[in-house]
C-alpha cells in the first residue's frame, strides 16, 4: 500500500536532479520534503506526478509498478508554487474539473466541489473567473481542486511561498485541518519547502535534499534534534546553524585564541583533534560575563533581532528574542551556550549532539 | 501640465488618423468622378468641385459584353483562396507551434528554435525565388490556374506566420498549467484542446488576422500561378488597367477589395481586448 523509490536518477547537462533517491511514503502520513532553491525537490515531486523523465530508478504504488503508469491515469494531485488554474474557467468549473473528466455524475459533483470550496473557504466565489480572484485566493482554488479529486497522492510544491506574510500564516495554521481528512483516508501528503520553520510546524516526516540527494530522513524531532551532517544542520535552521572550524585540547574547546570553553558535560567523552563546532543562533545570548564581539549588521525581524558578530576570524550569527537596536561596529559581549553545542567530524558527520551522543 | 499633455496626445492622434483615412477619403472621391474630373486638376468635394458619376462603381456589377469588368467572380475566389488557407494554416500551424513549444525535437544539431526559423525562412527570400519551384510544383501536380493549387502556395506562406506567433504566444502560456490538465486526468490531446486552446484565444486571433491580411493582398504568386481559368481580386483589379488608366474604377474597385478587412478588423478588436491570460500566472 505505500509509494516506493528506488534509486531514482536523473541527470541533465552534467548536473543531478536527482541523485540515487531511495525512499518509502507510508499512507496516511505527511512528509516535508526539505531543501533550498533548486536542490530538487521540484523535480522529485514531478517524477511521483511522471512530469520529469527519469535515467533510472523504479517508482511503485500499491504494488503496482508506476513508471509504465501515465500522468493523467496516476491519480495524484499537485499544487504548484505559482498560482496555476485554468483562467478559462470559474472557480467551481476549475475544482470540478477533474471530476468531469473522471466522468462522475454532476451530481456528484457538485456535492464534492461544494465541500472542497467549504473547506478552502471561498463560498461565494464560485461563479468567479480566476483573473477577479487574488493570489491567496488563487491558491485557495488549486488547494481545493486537488482536494476535490481525493487523489492518493498529494503533491504541494511550497504552495505557500508566493503569498504575503499574513495570508501564509493563515494558510499555514489552517492546512492541517484542509487535509486532515485526506490523511485519515490513507493518502500520502507531500510538501516542498524551503522553510525549516514551515516543516518543523507541520511536524510530520522530514525529508532533507539537497542537490538532488537525500541527506536525511527522519521525524521533524529527530531531525531538529540530530541532523546527521553539517548540510542538515545549516538548511533545517533559520537561520543557519553557525560552524567553526575549531579544536579540542587538553579539556577545552578551542574556536579561536581568544575563546576556549570548557567541555559541557555530553562532550566528556570526545577525543582531542579537529572538529566543526556546530552552535543554533539562538544559543548565542548577550551575556556581560561572555566574550566580546564586534557586531557587522544587526536586523531586526518582527519581535527578533539577528545579530552578525565577528572577533578575529570567527564569525557567528547570533537570534537574540527581542528589538534591540544596535549600531554597526559597536563591541557586545555574548556567551555560547556550550551545553548545545554540536560536534561534527571533519567529514562534516555529525558525532556528538545535546540530545544524543555516540 | 495635464491639458497640454492632452492637447499633445490628440493633436498627433488626429495628425495620424487624417494620414490613415485620407487616401481612403481620396479614393471614395475618385471613384464617383469620370475622365474630365480625374484630368482637370485637383478636385476633391463632389457637387461642388465637379459633378458625381456612378461609372466607376457601374464598371464592376456590369457585364462583360457592355463594356463592365467581371470582379465579383474573382472576389469570391479571393475569398474562398484566403479563408481556407487561412484556416488551414492556423490549424496546422497551432499543432506545429504547440509540439515546438511544449517537446524537445532533437535531430543532429538541429533544435526547436532551428525548426521554427526553417518556418519563418520561407518568408526571408524575396517571393520571385519561390515562384519557380512553385510553378514547376504546381505544374507537375496539375495544379496550375486552380484554386486547390493557389490554397496550397498560400498555405506555405502564411503558414510561417502562423507557426510564428503561436510559438511565441504558447512560450507565454506557462507550462505548469498543460502539466495541471494532466495530473488532473486529461491525455495530452484532451489538455491541448480542453486547456491550452480555449486559453489560447487572442493568439489564434492574431494569427488568423495576419493570414487573413497577407492572403488577401498578395498580388504576385495569384499572378503568376494563373492564366486564364482562375482569377483573384487583386490580378483582377490590375487587369483593369488599359490605355487609358480608368481611376475611378481602379478606386472603386480597391474600396470593394480592402472592405472585408475592415469589417473583420472591427470584428476582431472587441474580442482581442477582451481574452488575456492575465491571472494565469503571477
Amino acid at each position: 500500500m505505500n509509494l516506493i523509490t528506488k534509486n531514482l536518477s536523473f541527470k541533465h547537462e552534467n548536473e543531478y536532479y536527482l541523485n540515487d533517491i531511495s525512499l518509502e511514503f507510508k499512507v496516511g502520513n505527511l512528509y516535508t520534503l526539505l531543501g533550498r532553491t533548486l536542490s530538487g525537490k521540484t523535480s522529485f515531486l514531478k517524477t511521483i506526478a511522471g512530469l520529469q523523465p527519469l535515467d533510472s530508478g523504479q517508482i511503485t504504488f500499491e504494488g503496482k509498478d508506476f513508471n509504465s503508469i501515465p500522468v493523467w491515469k496516476r491519480n495524484v494531485a499537485m499544487v504548484y508554487q505559482q498560482f496555476i488554474n485554468y483562467p478559462h474557467l470559474t472557480v467551481f468549473d476549475n475544482i470540478a474539473f477533474p471530476l468531469k473528466q473522471r466522468k462522475m455524475k454532476s451530481s456528484d459533483i457538485k456535492n464534492e466541489v461544494s465541500s472542497a470550496i467549504q473547506k478552502v473557504g471561498l463560498q461565494g466565489f464560485e461563479k468567479r473567473k480566476i483573473q477577479e480572484l487574488s493570489g491567496g485566493q488563487q491558491q485557495r482554488v488549486a488547494l481545493a481542486r486537488s482536494l476535490a479529486k481525493k487523489a492518493k497522492i498529494l503533491l504541494l510544491d511550497e504552495p505557500l511561498v508566493n503569498l504575503d506574510y499574513k495570508l501564509r500564516e493563515d494558510l499555514r495554521n489552517e492546512f492541517k485541518n484542509i487535509f486532515s481528512d485526506d490523511l485519515s483516508s490513507q493518502s500520502i501528503l507531500i510538501y516542498a519547502s524551503t522553510d525549516p520553520m514551515e516543516a518543523m510546524q507541520l511536524n510530520g516526516n522530514i525529508i532533507v535534499i539537497d542537490e538532488g540527494k537525500i541527506l536525511q530522513h527522519d521525524t521533524a524531532k529527530e531531525v531538529f534534534e540530530n541532523p546527521s551532517n553539517i548540510k542538515v544542520a545549516e538548511i533545517t535552521n533559520e537561520p543557519a546553524m553557525n560552524i567553526v572550524n575549531g579544536s579540542v585540547e587538553s579539556n577545552k574547546i578551542i574556536l579561536n585564541q581568544n575563546i576556549q570553553i570548557d567541555l559541557p558535560d555530553h562532550l566528556k567523552k570526545i577525543e582531542s583533534g579537529k572538529y566543526f563546532f556546530g552552535l543554533r543562533a539562538s544559543d548565542i545570548v548577550l551575556d556581560d560575563s561572555g566574550f566580546q564581539f564586534v557586531v557587522d549588521l544587526a536586523e531586526i525581524s518582527g519581535s527578533e533581532t539577528f545579530l552578525h558578530l565577528h572577533q578575529d576570524n570567527l564569525k557567528l550569527v547570533s537570534l537574540i528574542n527581542e528589538v534591540k537596536n544596535f549600531n554597526n561596529r559597536d563591541k557586545v559581549k555574548v556567551k555560547i551556550m556550550s551545553e548545545n553545542l554540536y560536534v561534527f567530524d571533519e567529514k562534516g558527520n555529525l558525532i556528538f549532539s545535546p540530545f544524543k551522543y555516540k | 501640465m495635464r491639458t497640454f499633455y492632452i492637447f499633445i496626445k490628440y493633436f498627433f492622434i488626429t495628425i495620424w488618423s487624417m494620414f490613415v483615412i485620407a487616401p481612403f477619403l481620396w479614393a471614395l472621391s475618385t471613384s464617383f468622378k469620370d475622365f474630365n474630373s480625374v484630368t482637370g486638376g485637383a478636385k476633391y468635394i463632389p457637387w461642388l468641385q465637379f459633378e458625381p458619376s456612378l461609372e466607376g462603381w457601374s464598371v464592376l456589377i456590369r457585364s462583360q459584353g457592355k463594356g463592365g469588368v467581371n470582379i465579383i467572380e474573382p472576389y469570391f475566389n479571393s475569398v474562398f483562396v484566403t479563408c481556407s488557407a487561412s484556416l488551414l494554416s492556423i490549424i496546422f500551424g497551432t499543432l506545429a507551434a504547440y509540439a515546438l513549444s511544449r517537446f524537445t525535437f532533437k535531430a543532429g544539431f538541429i533544435r526547436n528554435n532551428d525548426i521554427t526559423f526553417f518556418f519563418i525562412s520561407q518568408r526571408i527570400m524575396p517571393p520571385i525565388v519561390l515562384s519557380i519551384p512553385f510553378f514547376l510544383m504546381l505544374g507537375f501536380l496539375g495544379l496550375l490556374d486552380s484554386l486547390l493549387g493557389l490554397i496550397l502556395v498560400y498555405m506555405v506562406l502564411l503558414m510561417p506566420i502562423a507557426v510564428w506567433i503561436m510559438v511565441d504566444f504558447f512560450n507565454r502560456v506557462p507550462k505548469e498549467i498543460d502539466e495541471t490538465a494532466l495530473i488532473d486526468g486529461c491525455n495530452p490531446f484532451e489538455a491541448f484542446f480542453k486547456v491550452v486552446l480555449p486559453n489560447s484565444i487572442p493568439g489564434l486571433i492574431v494569427a488568423g488576422l495576419f493570414c487573413i491580411i497577407f492572403g488577401w493582398i498578395d498580388f504576385f504568386f495569384a499572378f503568376i500561378l494563373t492564366f486564364t481559368k482562375v482569377q483573384l481580386l487583386p490580378v483582377a483589379i490590375v487587369a483593369l488597367n488599359s490605355s487609358v488608366t480608368p481611376w475611378w474604377s481602379l478606386s472603386a474597385s480597391a474600396l470593394v477589395s480592402v472592405a472585408p478587412l475592415i469589417i473583420v478588423a472591427f470584428i476582431v478588436e472587441r474580442y482581442l481586448s477582451k481574452g488575456n491570460l492575465s491571472g494565469a500566472l503571477k
